[in-house]
């Protein structure tokens, strides 16, 4: 027969088949079709140069800081209200320098970060099956998830007392205000994540004989990752806040000192410096972490996707 | 030859199937008395709970011979997904019988449905792995399935990075690493652009006339095709059933007796196509009376 005969089957280990491709003497329809694919191709710029992203990322937020930085020594240098209420940035970094010079910081935000981690990846540990079996038993699910989409508004500050009783001023209470602060978001990050996957990703993976556990496995629990992501990023936020406010309020000689006893401290001593200093370094803690783990991690995940049409 | 061999599975099941295919243009009808590739016998389905009243498809029997290319044609709503998806075994039906030889039918979308957490080569490889096929083999099966499609360059790229016309080689590529011998389409060229889709009904038929090639030892490949574009139909099966809407029946089928390669603007393709056409409309009036 004419024309499928004529056609030279195609190799796979063929150098010239890689995209995107000459034509190929003699054969029309490979021609047209990679010549087409090469059109339709997005055609990919390379990477962001170092001195424009300097100036279009690095530069706002740095005058950011500047200004209020500026606008907080006017209104200190005014006098609006006395040096011990309202230090000027320079005590504050004074008070941030001497504590450095304590070499205690290092120790007292890694007690905390250990902290906050250690709670964070039981929360992922407890989060995540919870997750699953509200996602997948419809019973759990029509229980259990009012409950868990309330405890996500529930301020963890409000487990402190509750914690501090039945645990008495350790560590697990600590661990209990974190784990009772993170682990609603984390399964239901994971919960609205499942929800959310195409049906059609579903219907393909069963084609393709993904079902029951395979199902979840290959299709479910990829195509969920963003929002289980999410809700990972939640739970940390959360672990952090719930970590502060246990760590303010139960501390004691025995326990580990993190910031939160820092900043309890501070206030007993009326050292309004150290306060602000200690506000400080816990903003700096989250914002480093989101910087650091979960924002390359989302945009990792949202590139890979084709979820994030501008460069970063 | 480097023709790509393919490789068949080894189960009991399939080993009692394989049979040497015919030859793309061999007519069915003539082939001996092979067991269809794919048969529904007296299907009907009905949605709507609990009572069930709201009938899709109502006794269809098709049967789709090993090698055969049948294009399913009707409008919109007539269930030709329903069908498509009883004949996968992803749905059940109400009543009847649906058999295929071989592994479960492949399916492929409208939409490419391909993960895009996986780059396109690991895609394919997700559907050997789901296949049962070894690790260290997947790599070379899923290269040789993305040359067969000519995408051998796109092994590491990743869904997005894609045009439409390319996902849809991939996901003709996935769905043959099902290792089926039954590829059902459910209207998988009707989001691309003409000159695309004009590009992919050529490469369809390439790549299952090259499955097809008797005297190798690959298993037949039996194309079902749904669509609601006539030209679509005619150009590239070897027959065409018409599917009446609400409920979906059989009205009419055509045997398309014309060699391949056809082209869309072939006189005979646009001939029987009229005639089609006519059938359809006919076949559309009528539920104006009704």
């Amino acid at each position: 027969m004419p024309g499928a005969d004529t056609r030279r089957p195609r190799r796979a280990a063929d150098p010239r088949t890689l995209l995107p491709n000459t034509p190929r003497d003699g054969n029309e329809l490979d021609g047209l079709s990679t010549g087409l694919d090469a059109l339709q191709s997005a055609q990919h710029k390379g990477g962001a140069r170092l001195g424009k992203v300097l100036l279009t990322r690095v530069t706002p937020p740095v005058v950011a800081i500047a200004l209020i930085l500026t606008v907080w020594e006017l209104v200190h240098l005014a006098g609006v209200k006395p040096d011990y209420v309202l230090p000027g940035p320079r005590a504050v970094w004074d008070a941030l320098v001497e504590q450095w010079y304590l070499g205690t910081t290092l120790g007292v935000i890694g007690q905390s970060v250990s902290r906050g981690a250690l709670g964070f990846l039981a929360a992922i540990a407890i989060g995540t099956p919870l997750g699953l079996l509200v996602w997948r038993v419809r019973p759990v699910r029509t229980a259990v998830g009012p409950i868990l989409s309330g405890l996500q508004s529930l301020p963890s500050v409000a487990w402190v007392p509750a914690a501090v009783i039945w645990f008495g001023l350790t560590d697990t209470a600590i661990y209990a205000v974190v784990l009772l602060g993170a682990v609603p978001s984390v399964a239901n990050g994971l919960v609205a994540g499942m929800d959310q996957v195409p049906p059609l990703f579903v219907r393909a993976g069963r084609s393709l004989g993904a079902r029951g556990l395979r199902g979840v496995r290959h299709i479910l629990l990829p195509a969920a990752l963003p929002g289980y992501l999410a809700g990972l990023k939640q739970g940390w936020a959360f672990s952090w806040r719930s970590l502060m406010a246990a760590e303010l309020i139960a501390g004691s000689p025995e326990m580990g000192y993190g910031l939160g006893q820092m900043l309890e401290n501070g206030r007993v001593a009326q050292d309004m410096p150290l306060v602000l200093a200690t506000i400080l370094l816990i903003l700096c803690v989250g914002i480093s972490v989101e910087l650091l783990v979960f924002a390359p991690l989302e945009r990792y995940v949202l590139r890979t996707r084709g979820l994030l049409e501008r460069a970063p | 030859m480097n023709r790509p061999v393919y490789d068949p599975p080894r189960t009991a099941e399939s080993i009692a199937t394989a049979g040497r295919p015919p030859g793309p243009r061999a007519a069915p009808a003539h082939a001996p008395a092979a067991p269809p590739a794919l048969e529904l016998r007296g299907v009907s389905k009905s949605f709507g709970r609990p009572r069930g009243d709201q009938l899709v498809l109502d006794d269809i029997s098709l049967a789709v011979a090993p090698g055969e290319f049948v294009c399913l044609l009707g409008a919109s709503g007539c269930g030709k997904s329903t069908l498509l998806a009883l004949a996968a075994g992803i749905d059940e039906p109400s009543a009847g019988e649906v058999s295929a030889v071989g592994p479960r039918p492949a399916l492929m979308f409208q939409e490419h449905a391909l993960f895009p957490w996986l780059t396109a080569g690991k895609n394919i490889e997700l559907a050997l792995r789901l296949r049962g096929v070894p690790r260290r083999e997947r790599r070379l099966e899923a290269e040789r399935l993305l040359g067969l499609v000519r995408l051998s360059g796109a092994y590491g790229k990743r869904v997005h990075e894609l045009s439409g016309g390319m996902r849809q080689r991939v996901a003709l590529a996935r769905a043959l690493a099902q290792a089926s011998q039954v590829l059902l389409m459910d209207e998988p060229f009707a989001a691309l652009d003409a000159i695309t889709r004009d590009l992919l009904h050529e490469e369809l038929i390439r790549v299952w006339q090259e499955w097809n090639q008797p005297g190798t030892d690959a298993r037949s490949l039996s194309v079902l095709f749904v669509t609601h574009n006539v030209r679509e139909a005619v150009r590239l099966g070897g027959r065409v059933v018409l599917l009446t809407s609400r409920p979906g029946r059989i009205a009419r089928e055509w045997r398309i007796d014309l060699t391949y390669p056809r082209r869309l603007e072939d006189e005979a393709v646009a001939e029987k196509s009229k005639e089609i056409t006519e059938e359809l409309r006919k076949e559309i009036s009528r539920h104006a009376r009704s």
